[in-house]
C-alpha cells in the first residue's frame, strides 16, 4: 500500500496562481531511520536547524519519527511554495510544534522568495502504517 | 591526489544510485538522460544520493544546487559535480 501511494503523495498541486497552493509528501519512518544510521548526524544536520534537532532529541525514543515529520513537512512546503527549483536549503524551512499546532517558519532565501505570495500557511502531519504524511496549504496574499 | 576523471565520476554516480537511489531500473544501465524520479527515486532517496556523493567526494552541494533538477538525471548530477572543485571541477 505505502509503495503505491508514494508517487501520488510525491506530487504538488497548484490550484491556480491566486488560489491556495498545496504540497504533499509521504515519508516512511523506517527509511528515515536507515538514513540516520547510514549518514549519522550528517543527515539531521543537513536538513534541520539546531532548534529542530533539539526538539527531535527531546524524545529519543521517537527521534526517527520526529525527523520524518520534519523532512516530510519541509518537502511539502517546498512544493506548496513552488521552491523545488529555487535552490533553497532545507534549514530555511523550519518546522515548529507548539500549543497551537504545527507551524512553519521561513528563513533566508525561502522567506525572500515566499514573501508576499502567501499569508496563511497551514501544516498538517498525520501518522499511520509506519509513515508520516505532511500537507502544507499556502493561501495567497490578498495584495497579489 | 588528482581529481577523478569523468569515467570514474560516472561510475561513482551510478554506484551511489544503486546503493541509495531506490530505482526500479538498474542504475548501472540507466541512460544518462533518463529521469531518475520517474525511475522510482523519491525526494528522500535523492537526499540520500546527495549525502552519499558528498561523503564520497568530500564536497558539499551549495544551496543554489539544491534543486530537484540537479539530481534528476545522471547527466545533471555529473554536470553539477564538475562545477565543484574537489570533484574535479574547474572553479
Amino acid at each position: 500500500m505505502a509503495t503505491d501511494l508514494l508517487p501520488i503523495a510525491d506530487a504538488a498541486q497548484a490550484v491556480g496562481a491566486r488560489r491556495t497552493r498545496i504540497g504533499i509528501d509521504l515519508v516512511q519512518v523506517s527509511r528515515i531511520a536507515e538514513s540516520a544510521a547510514r549518514f549519522g548526524d550528517r543527515f539531521a544536520k543537513r536538513l534541520c536547524t539546531p532548534q529542530e534537532r533539539a526538539d527531535i532529541g527531546a524524545e529519543p525514543a521517537r527521534a526517527h519519527e520526529r525527523l520524518a515529520e520534519r523532512f516530510a513537512a519541509k518537502e511539502a512546503a517546498l512544493k506548496a511554495f513552488d521552491l523545488c527549483e529555487a535552490g533553497v536549503n532545507w534549514r530555511d524551512i523550519e518546522v515548529r510544534s507548539g500549543p497551537g499546532g504545527w507551524q512553519l517558519a521561513l528563513h533566508g532565501r525561502a522567506a525572500a522568495l515566499a514573501a508576499g505570495s502567501a499569508t496563511d500557511v497551514s501544516l498538517v502531519l498525520r501518522h499511520g502504517h509506519g509513515h508520516v504524511l505532511a500537507l502544507v496549504a499556502a493561501a495567497p496574499s490578498p495584495l497579489n | 591526489m588528482s581529481p577523478p576523471d569523468s569515467l570514474t565520476i560516472d561510475k561513482l554516480i551510478r554506484t551511489v544510485l544503486k546503493d541509495h537511489g531506490r530505482l526500479h531500473k538498474d542504475p548501472l544501465a540507466i541512460a544518462d538522460q533518463d529521469d531518475l524520479f520517474q525511475a522510482g527515486m523519491t525526494s528522500h532517496a535523492s537526499v540520500n544520493v546527495m549525502l552519499a556523493l558528498e561523503a564520497a567526494l568530500d564536497i558539499e552541494f551549495p544551496d543554489h544546487m539544491l534543486k530537484r533538477s540537479v539530481f534528476a538525471t545522471v547527466n545533471a548530477i555529473r554536470e553539477a559535480l564538475t562545477q565543484l572543485p574537489a570533484a574535479g571541477g574547474t572553479q
